[in-house]
């Protein structure tokens, strides 16, 4: 270990200490993470994009906790009305078991993808791509119903505090967006996988496009919990 | 498990995740369903919550099998951070609430 320190110091002196070191020093034969650049890349910004949620559902936390007027029960505005009766949060159920469903197809297609059955692997990701598609479909559906039944807005709705139109606009808004990105880069990377485009290069990107997909599905596990069922 | 071709894992540890994700999603419509209020609420949704995000996080994204380097990295600044910016903004949120009953003196929701 101290060997090593010595020889370190030894090679920093060995590199100029100007703009030249700084490019050295960056691109010097160091590794940290024991993987693949791309997927490491896509962990940082997974790691980013926790911090962009988490700043939209605290800053959600924080109005909610300090406005005066009633928060609107989202059970009941969520609620639809089927089979001549009311269910609560109906929609949201079923989206988010929609989504669970398509993180369980992406899990077959990293599977697959290792075991070099291109076929498979792409069909299961367009699987998963139609399920995100169908998502998107229900959302849309969802902030129609809100927008033109209930008249909700971002700064008003007729059910109590004007904060929650906002709150919800900014992370369903942000989150389906993700969503949306998500069915296209599964549809573009399944499309490669068929032509057979990384029978050289291996299949790790599918896991790198998994990795992608499971975390818009955990984002959704945290705002069905903290928004929906609060 | 993890080999040099990357995460290659038993389909059967998949599916039974995916199964307990369907059953955990479902208890926490059921918590909703059956209007649950109060602490028992908060607690059974956050204790659904977690389960479900570790799950996915563990296995769907295989962290459980990664080098303890990226873990930490990609688990600590979220779970430090974010805890802090949670407090304050608990702490914040409460203060401004309070200053509005005391000066526009309304307490509705």
């Amino acid at each position: 270990m101290s060997q090593e320190g010595i020889s370190n110091t030894a090679e920093a002196a060995a590199i100029p200490n100007d703009w030249s070191g700084v490019v050295t020093d960056w691109s010097a034969d160091k590794q940290t993470f024991q993987m693949s650049w791309g997927k490491a890349m896509m962990w940082f910004f997974l790691l980013s994009d926790t911090f962009i949620f988490a700043c939209f559902l605290v800053g959600y936390m924080t109005v909610r906790v300090s406005t005066t007027e009633p928060w609107p029960v989202s059970s009941e505005v969520f609620a639809l009305h089927l089979f001549g009766q009311d269910i609560p949060l109906i929609l949201i159920a079923i989206m988010t078991f929609i989504l669970i469903t398509s993180s369980g197809t992406m899990a077959m297609a990293v599977n697959f993808g290792y075991r070099r059955d291109r076929k498979k692997t792409a069909i299961l990701m367009l699987i998963t791509a139609l399920f995100g598609a169908t998502f998107v479909g229900m959302q849309a559906f969802e902030w129609t119903k809100l927008i033109v039944d209930e008249g909700v807005r971002p700064w008003s709705n007729p059910m109590g505090a004007p904060q929650f139109g906002s709150s919800f606009f900014m992370i369903t808004g942000f989150h389906g967006a993700h969503v949306t990105a998500g069915v296209i880069y599964l549809s573009v990377v399944a499309m490669k996988v068929l032509r057979g485009h990384y029978e050289s290069k291996g299949y790790e990107i599918v896991e790198i496009t998994g990795l992608y997909w499971h975390f818009v599905d955990l984002v959704w596990v945290f705002i069905f919990a903290l928004f929906y069922l609060w | 498990m993890a080999t040099a071709e990357g995460q290659q894992h038993p389909i059967k540890l998949y599916l039974t995740v995916w199964v307990l994700l369907f059953v955990l999603s479902a208890f926490s419509y059921l918590v909703d369903y059956f209007e649950f209020e109060g602490y028992l609420r908060w607690i059974l949704i956050l204790l659904f919550m977690s389960l479900k995000a570790g799950m996915i996080v563990a296995v769907f994204m295989h962290m459980a099998w990664e080098r303890l380097t990226l873990v930490t990295v990609i688990s600590l600044p979220p779970l430090i951070f974010l805890s802090l910016l949670i407090l304050m903004m608990v702490l914040e949120g409460d203060y401004t609430r309070l200053t509005r009953i005391l000066y526009f003196g309304s307490a509705g929701g």
